[in-house]
């Protein structure tokens, strides 16, 4: 049984936490005592219904308020796949909340109410969407009974997205008609959209081909901890433990080991079930090498012909996510991979106006939820390749020397040198 | 060619390897608690698989609530014992004679008491970063709590100014005193720990299978017979087949009545039932926010 991420992004009232109720009540993934405590705290709707959004707001004030706080996960499994959802929420901290959200995501699910059609909030549900590289994005056209369950209305809302989406970098775009609070299309095929010949949103999420959304092309592995039992039983044990962030390692293969640009070959793929004959993004291994090199945590082990960048002047689009706005010229820590480094703000090059996509370009820092392209400086050289090739070694975290908050996250682009001639009006925003 | 796919075991664990690892890598003082418990057994399993062929870089911790089922106790001094890893315990009577905890009259249930009492060894030992077994599944406070979850110089925790937790980048940077829980099997369900126990083949207490039992009914479940807790009259005790769904406290664990004798069994009862793992647990059903509650405090 596979395994499959998902995110899901709306606003308050698109009936999201109500979508994600419908998936688990109606995949049976909602026990009794659930519903007992549902219907205990009151929140009947008018129709005689339980609140289905109350099965995922869980915190106090998540209830008296009405919203959601914070990223919640959740679990479901049908006969063919397990699911873990990362439901987040759609008002003022969006970003914050939806870029942790989206990360790891194979899929986001984008809900749009049918009777107020694509929003702002929308866009940049799908702008985030796009940043983050999420390989599939469902749009669930939500609240279809209260349009009659129109036809012409759900075209005419999917035609604008598919427009819009034009200027995006999303790579597979589906949508679906649905009505999460009747249950239409969500696990059951709905009989008022006979115009509609395609897949309820479970069956889609059953049988979307997720394998390739891993980097299986350029072999990475980050150095996250060293193995040296040094007991008599295995006195010359010297393992590199980590987890593969892209591509596949064989018994044999020849590796470079970066920084500092030494050649060793792969002796072994230790693991506590056994050695084996090759290992593939994510798994968690240990590598023994022919030679004995000095190497610590934070080196990278990547394939001779190919070969990721090294530098200590990066570019990189952050999105901020603390209340203190960030400041060209303060200097912070960063964590890539699994290296920990200071580094020092030298420009905002510009920030992207999320309503218009405009650039801002006359501007210094960058505030809470605000997202914008930014030139670092390392104290000691990464080891990455551009976020849009592989989200593990081109993602890093930003953190406040001072407070440890993790005060921004960042998606590194290509170097200049290789930046591809701009042609297109949206690119320059999306890395 | 070979499949370059991982079925969900395989990728929940990787995960957890990861998490594991970057707890050692990146605090000087870690630890693991280990109750004996199902979900902390599939922990030390996952240890090994991260850290062998060398020793665990960190010892295990066990928050004794001196209510403890007789045969989880026995249990996990034999697990620590096979794999030679150093083993702590602390014991909520000592809390209590040492005036860090307080019984509250008329409670029977020492699971609140187990957070002064955890957050006593931590500063006891210095350990900046304490692993727990703990699931989003479980609960709806819990679902919402990150993988690295800071907690202040109190042992507090607060929701509302979490880390955003990236890719698999972990913040653990934190200043003297603070510390870091960390939860390295929070996208595991029940079922995934049961499907790991089979895949693993792995030791679990025999309460967790089907069993005589002598219990009684209150507050509609079954809880056990001790030298503890006992109903007013003998009459309201039945001796029934039962198992432990989740092992708390002896005085709040509800037993269900079960025939798996199985893990196989346990799969195919668990897949079928109709009720949270955690409706069976009478300190989670006091209130909607109980263990919002107890979080915030300290507790795990």
């Amino acid at each position: 049984m596979e395994l499959l991420r998902l995110t899901t992004a709306g606003s308050v009232d698109d009936g999201k936490s109500t979508l994600i109720g419908r998936l688990l009540y109606d995949s049976k993934s909602i026990f009794e005592d659930q519903m007992e405590a549902l219907e205990r705290s009151s929140d009947i709707t008018g129709e005689g219904q339980v609140n289905l959004a109350n099965l995922t707001d869980g915190l106090r004030a998540e209830r008296e308020q009405g919203i959601t706080i914070d990223v919640a996960y959740r679990y479901f499994a049908t006969p063919r796949r397990k699911f873990i959802i990362a439901d987040t929420p759609g008002h003022i901290q969006y970003t914050r909340n939806m870029v942790t959200g989206a990360s790891n995501a194979n899929l986001a699910i984008i809900l749009i109410d049918a009777r107020h059609g694509v929003i702002e909030q929308t866009r940049r549900h799908a702008y985030i969407a796009s940043l983050l590289r999420i390989p599939h994005v469902v749009i669930c056209i939500n609240k279809m009974d209260l349009v009659n369950f129109s036809q012409e209305r759900y075209d005419e809302i999917r035609q604008t997205f598919e427009a819009f989406s034009t200027h995006l970098q999303i790579k597979d775009i589906t949508c679906i008609p649905i009505s999460a609070l009747k249950g239409d299309n969500v696990v059951i095929r709905s009989e008022q959209t006979p115009w509609y010949q395609g897949p309820t949103l479970l069956a889609y999420l059953e049988e979307l081909h997720i394998s390739n959304d891993r980097n299986l092309h350029d072999p990475r592995f980050p150095v996250q901890y060293v193995i040296r039992p040094q007991t008599d039983e295995h006195h010359d044990f010297r393992g590199y433990a980590g987890q593969i962030s892209g591509g596949i390692f064989k018994t044999g293969d020849e590796i470079v080991i970066l920084p500092s640009n030494t050649k060793s070959k792969i002796k072994e793929i230790y693991t506590y079930d056994g050695s084996l004959d090759e290992a593939f993004a994510p798994m968690s291994v240990t590598l023994q090498l022919e030679d004995d090199i000095d190497i610590s945590r934070g080196d990278m082990f990547a394939s001779p012909n190919n070969l990721p960048h090294v530098n200590q002047y990066i570019d990189v689009m952050v999105c901020w996510t603390d209340e203190q706005p960030m400041q060209v010229g303060k200097k912070y820590f960063i964590k890539h991979t699994t290296k920990n480094v200071p580094c020092l703000i030298k420009d905002l090059e510009f920030k992207v106006d999320i309503k218009t996509f405009n650039r801002e370009t006359e501007t210094t820092s960058l505030d809470l939820n605000e997202i914008g392209r930014v030139s670092l400086m390392t104290t000691i050289p990464l080891t990455y390749d551009a976020y849009s090739r592989n989200r593990f070694t081109g993602g890093l975290i930003i953190i406040d020397p001072l407070t440890n908050k993790t005060v921004g996250s960042g998606l590194i682009c290509e170097p200049h040198k290789e930046t591809p001639p701009i042609e297109k009006k949206y690119d320059d925003y999306i890395i | 060619m070979k499949s370059l796919s991982l079925t969900h075991l395989q990728a929940l664990e990787s995960e957890s390897i990861h998490i594991m690892r970057e707890v050692a890598a990146e605090f000087d003082r870690p630890v693991l608690l280990f109750s004996g418990g199902k979900d902390s057994i599939c922990m030390l399993r996952i240890a090994e698989k991260a850290f062998r062929p060398g020793a665990f870089p960190f010892p295990l911790l066990h928050i004794d609530t001196g209510h403890n089922f007789p045969e989880l106790i026995a249990f996990r001094d034999t697990r620590a014992a096979e794999l030679g890893a150093k083993l702590i315990v602390r014991t909520v009577d000592d809390a209590i004679e040492k005036g860090m905890a307080h019984e509250v009259p008329g409670t029977t249930s020492r699971n609140r008491l187990q957070t002064p009492t955890l957050l006593a060894a931590l500063e006891e030992f210095k350990f900046n970063a304490a692993m727990g077994g703990a699931r989003r599944d479980e609960e709806k406070a819990r679902a919402k709590e990150r993988v690295f979850s800071f907690r202040d110089a109190f042992g507090q925790w607060e929701p509302k100014n979490q880390r955003p937790e990236l890719w698999n980048i972990y913040n653990a940077k934190i200043h003297p005193g603070e510390n870091m829980r960390v939860f390295p099997i929070s996208n595991w369900t029940e079922l995934d720990v049961w499907g790991y126990i089979a895949q693993e083949k792995l030791n679990i207490p025999k309460i967790y299978y089907s069993h005589k039992r002598r219990v009684f009914r209150s507050d509609g479940q079954w809880l056990p017979v001790s030298n503890l807790l006992s109903p007013q009259s003998e009459s309201e005790i039945k001796e029934l087949d039962v198992r432990v769904r989740t092992i708390g406290d002896i005085t709040c664990t509800g037993c269900i009545e079960s025939s798996a004798t199985t893990v196989k069994d346990i799969i195919a009862e668990i897949a079928a039932a109709r009720v949270t793992e955690r409706g069976s647990r009478a300190d989670d059903k006091v209130s909607e926010a109980a263990m919002e509650d107890r979080k915030r405090e300290g507790y795990f």
